[in-house]
């Protein structure tokens, strides 16, 4: 560390890096750098310098440097964070560098995150609702309202913060996985309904909305907002809504006849529960009038 | 991954008798005189670990494919999807975690001529465009098949899922790019190449196509006696253990070796292992010298150096101007300005820079403020996060500080343009790695499209050719031997840092082989990488073999080495100026120059050939656009 023997603070910044030790790299230890800053550097910078001149056993995940992979997740002074997108300057004393903790570590800053791949191949996949070949047409605002999903890099900091994950791992899939499906669901082509697999394999009712993972979503994907609540949504429409629930108890039929009696019925149906809703106001709003 | 313990072998000697059978492993030891015989289930455990060092732990396991496919970003994706739906037993291997590959940078579009937007666009003008600005260097062949195709391959990965943008008829949206005639580029904002990997990755996941990520193959075996490739061996870089993989055919989807330039808009994962592993199996290597500096890279600030502002940017208006505020490229391309051929504006901005024009940071400026924030926060959203986050700047408020950076890598290897095979039977390339469509200089958003149809076509040529072979064989020695230099940076002395030296090669690249070169300079480079060459021999790796990034480094170094030898060796061979390569010793295109230079291994030393670019047959030479 002889080359950052400046005594001006603000000419280096200390890292301490959380180390995987012993024969397995089990147990661990802080390690603190000195590291020069220089203008507009990122965290994954000062680790570069380290393994280039302090200390060349350090491993760190890192790929595109320029925010767009998501391979350099990190905890940051314990928040979730890409280590190419956070500016040391932006941090005021010392930077505390740790890895993921919802995920097996593997050495340092390095986390095994294979088990994604796993939840990634248990969401029915994407199903074109027109037979292939022709020439889709649709308009912007369709895919718009998917868009937002498709920013997702995949670092999984929105799985490393959420409790849920970090407690029932087994039965809630995790932001990242919810944002998949709600990408799918919202394709204006794709002609599957995921909510029967959001509510059991998916596991969506453990979620409890405290949003932390749309806080550290370095896509800024308002996670909880515009996905998982709309897919909850879902999964109470078609699942919890006893009205629904009702209807989808009428047995369907293929014979023409048959099938138009159950029309008949269905419009029956319909209209013995709506009725009151529309009439009962109507009176009362007819009794509050005529006094 | 669980596929890894299929079939394992963790004893230390491999020259050990084994037959594999099924998912139980069958040793035979003799220790001693005595045999013993051992059925084993799980030999990861760490207690089947004999006393030697890890670090020198000589054990392999075996996987055995019939299609091997390296790298698993677009290419290699598209070419496993087609290999799979072929029938073909397929195993996906990648250095970097899936969906993280270098595709996923790509963000202006892909080119495909569609003619959603301009109606008269057909591939016919696609075609041309792309013979004409790749410099009359590139394959005619592979040329027409992918205008062609390329159509079809956007349709097809709209219906495996990805979002194009949409016109107001609801058709694909298509925007301008340099040096295209027409509005071509079907786009999702300026993430498409995002889109493009994970609609892909959606497709490998959905066929159940297996996948190991996070390996890095370090040699490609061929049969000693037919000479086919035949398998290749790596490091499970989770683990720190050796795999080697038997097949009957291998793909290089590997991408390109950007990282050996010091500024470079590129991953950290293209250090050209491909174009090194595929000569050293003695494949032939073509148009090296042919390097792409993206005209607009990040400068400012340092820490971000190298990256890519897309040229979407000036596809959706932006302006270049130097720091007096001149709009420079009328000078230099009056008729298409902004939206000339990427070597164009390139050079453009460097000789502006040069000839001290540019910004205090030697940049020049990009403007796209005045299509309004709406608009730019819409087309160019990572952009404008990119900015505001890395630099402070505000796009739609203020200028950009851009100067040209290393993108793309239009040499490699040298393939067969119907099915993309190298000179080496079995062995195939598609992408970045391969070589033969984008001439002397690629036009933005043809590498998109490249992918798909030569990795769909490669996928399909390998499968095919892997039916019906018996499994080409791998020499004990030459597998001894690769592991000798895989663990070589455990031996013991020496002690250069491996990530000192990766620094060192990419400034040398950068300050001797740049976008304006000449002999000089490439002879002083080409000295340099000869001097490296000892020091590599002296780099060592630190501790254990779990993740080890400064052992992968080490082993990486020799890769990019060669690749920077390849590039120096023909940029000295092409004696003139043509596409992205500019000699200043050598000004001015020269037709006796329309060669393609071949680099392949005689006798242990890098030898180069020139052959003649084929003469387009006259039905397509009619199409070509002459200004």
């Amino acid at each position: 560390m002889s080359q950052v023997a400046t005594p001006k603070a603000s000419r280096t910044v200390t890292l301490k890096v959380l180390r995987g030790i012993g024969s397995d790299l089990t147990e661990t230890r802080y390690d603190s750098f000195e590291v020069p800053r220089e203008e507009g550097m990122v965290v994954l910078n000062a680790i570069h310098y380290i393994q280039a001149n302090l200390d060349p056993s350090l491993s760190a995940r890192w790929n595109c440097k320029a925010a767009k992979c998501g391979s350099c997740s990190a905890e940051i002074n314990g928040k979730p964070r890409l280590m190419c997108k956070t500016r040391v300057d932006s941090i005021e004393g010392e930077i505390t560098v740790e890895p993921m903790k919802a995920f097996p570590r593997l050495r340092d800053l390095v986390t095994d995150v294979t088990e994604n791949w796993k939840v990634a191949a248990m969401i029915p996949a994407f199903t074109p609702r027109v037979a292939p070949g022709q020439e889709w047409r649709f308009y912007q605002r369709d895919v718009d309202r998917s868009r937002e999903f498709r920013r997702c890099i995949e670092c999984f900091l929105c799985q490393d913060v959420c409790h849920v994950v970090r407690e029932h791992k087994a039965d809630y899939i995790g932001p990242r996985w919810v944002v998949k499906a709600a990408s799918l669901d919202m394709h204006p082509m794709d002609g599957l309904n995921r909510s029967q697999f959001m509510k059991n394999e998916g596991g969506l009712g453990y979620c409890d909305i405290t949003k932390c993972c749309q806080e550290v979503c370095p896509e800024h994907i308002v996670i909880t907002d515009d996905a998982i609540i709309p897919e909850k949504e879902r999964v109470v429409d078609r699942h919890y809504d006893p009205l629904v629930w009702l209807y989808r108890k009428i047995p369907k039929s293929h014979n023409q006849v048959e099938a138009d009696a159950k029309k008949a019925l269905k419009v029956v149906f319909w209209g013995t529960l709506l009725a009151p809703l529309i009439l009962v106001p109507l009176y009362y709003l007819a009794v509050s009038v005529l006094g | 991954m669980d596929c890894l313990r299929e079939s394992v072998c963790a004893f230390k000697d491999p020259r050990k008798q084994m037959n594999i059978t099924g998912e139980r492993i069958k040793v035979i030891m003799a220790t001693n005189g005595v045999g013993v015989a051992w059925w084993v289930r799980d030999l990861w455990s760490s207690d089947s670990r004999m006393d030697e060092p890890e670090t020198l732990d000589r054990a392999y396991s075996q996987k055995t494919c019939e299609v091997l496919i390296i790298g698993a970003g677009g290419a290699g994706l598209r070419a496993a999807i087609e290999s799979k739906d072929k029938g073909a037993d397929t195993l996906i291997v990648c250095k970097t975690l899936l969906g993280k590959a270098h595709t996923v940078m790509a963000e202006g579009g892909i080119a495909a001529a569609l003619g959603d937007v301009d109606a008269q666009d057909n591939w016919q003008v696609h075609f041309s465009d792309t013979i004409v600005e790749g410099q009359y260097l590139s394959n005619w062949r592979m040329a027409e098949i992918f205008a062609k195709e390329a159509i079809d391959r956007v349709y097809e990965l709209e219906q495996y899922g990805a979002l194009f943008d949409r016109t107001k008829e609801g058709k694909i949206s298509q925007r301008p790019f340099g040096a295209h005639t027409y509005r071509r580029l079907c786009h999702i904002g300026d993430r498409t190449g995002l889109e493009l990997i994970r609609t892909l990755q959606d497709q490998v996941i959905k066929r159940s196509i297996p996948f190991m990520d996070e390996v890095a193959v370090t040699k490609v075996f061929t049969d000693p006696k037919t000479r086919r490739a035949s398998g290749a061996i790596g490091i499970d870089i989770k683990s720190g253990r050796l795999i080697l993989f038997r097949a009957r055919a291998v793909v290089m989807a590997t991408g390109g070796c950007g990282r050996v330039y010091q500024v470079t808009s590129n991953s950290y994962e293209s250090t050209g292992d491909g174009i090194a592993m595929a000569y050293r199996a003695g494949a032939e290597l073509m148009d090296m010298e042919m390097i792409q500096f993206h005209p607009t890279g990040m400068i400012y600030p340092a820490g971000v150096r190298g990256i890519l502002v897309t040229e979407a940017v000036r596809g959706e208006g932006g302006i270049l101007t130097n720091a007096q505020g001149e709009r420079f490229m009328s000078k230099y391309d009056p008729k298409r300005m902004e939206l000339s051929a990427r070597d164009v504006v390139a050079r453009a901005i460097y000789s502006e820079i040069v000839a001290g024009r540019g910004t205090k940071n030697g940049a020049v400026y990009l403007d796209v403020s005045h299509r309004g924030a709406a608009y730019i926060k819409n087309k160019l959203p990572s952009m404008y996060d990119q900015f505001l986050e890395f630099a402070g700047i505000d796009i739609t408020k203020e200028k950009m500080e851009v100067a040209p950076t290393v993108h793309y890598q239009m040499g490699g290897i040298r393939v067969n343009p119907e099915t993309g095979e190298s000179s080496i039977k079995g062995l195939y390339a598609a992408g970045e790695v391969a070589c033969g469509l984008h001439g002397g200089n690629r036009l933005g958003g043809n590498s998109l499209s490249d992918i798909l149809v030569f990795g769909r076509r490669t996928g399909a040529a390998a499968a095919d050719a892997a039916v019906g072979i018996d499994l080409p064989a791998i020499s004990e020695p030459d597998i001894e031997k690769e592991i000798d230099r895989i663990l070589s940076p455990f031996s013991p002395g020496g002690g250069t840092n491996p990530f000192l030296l990766k620094e060192e090669i990419a400034k040398n690249m950068w300050k001797h082989v740049g976008i304006v070169r000449n002999e000089k300079d490439l002879e002083a480079g080409l000295e340099e990488v000869e001097r490296m060459r000892g020091v590599a021999a002296t780099v060592r790796a630190k501790g254990r073999r779990t993740y080890n990034q400064s052992w992968l480094d080490a082993l990486q170094v020799w890769d990019m080495l060669l690749g920077c030898e390849a590039i120096i060796r023909s940029a000295l061979e092409r004696k003139e100026s043509r596409g992205a390569h500019a000699r200043s010793d050598h000004p001015g295109k020269d037709e006796k120059w329309l060669v393609n230079i071949i680099t392949v291994e005689k006798g242990g030393e890098m030898t180069h050939e020139l052959k003649p670019v084929e003469k387009l047959p006259a039905e397509l030479e009619a199409l070509i656009k002459k200004d």
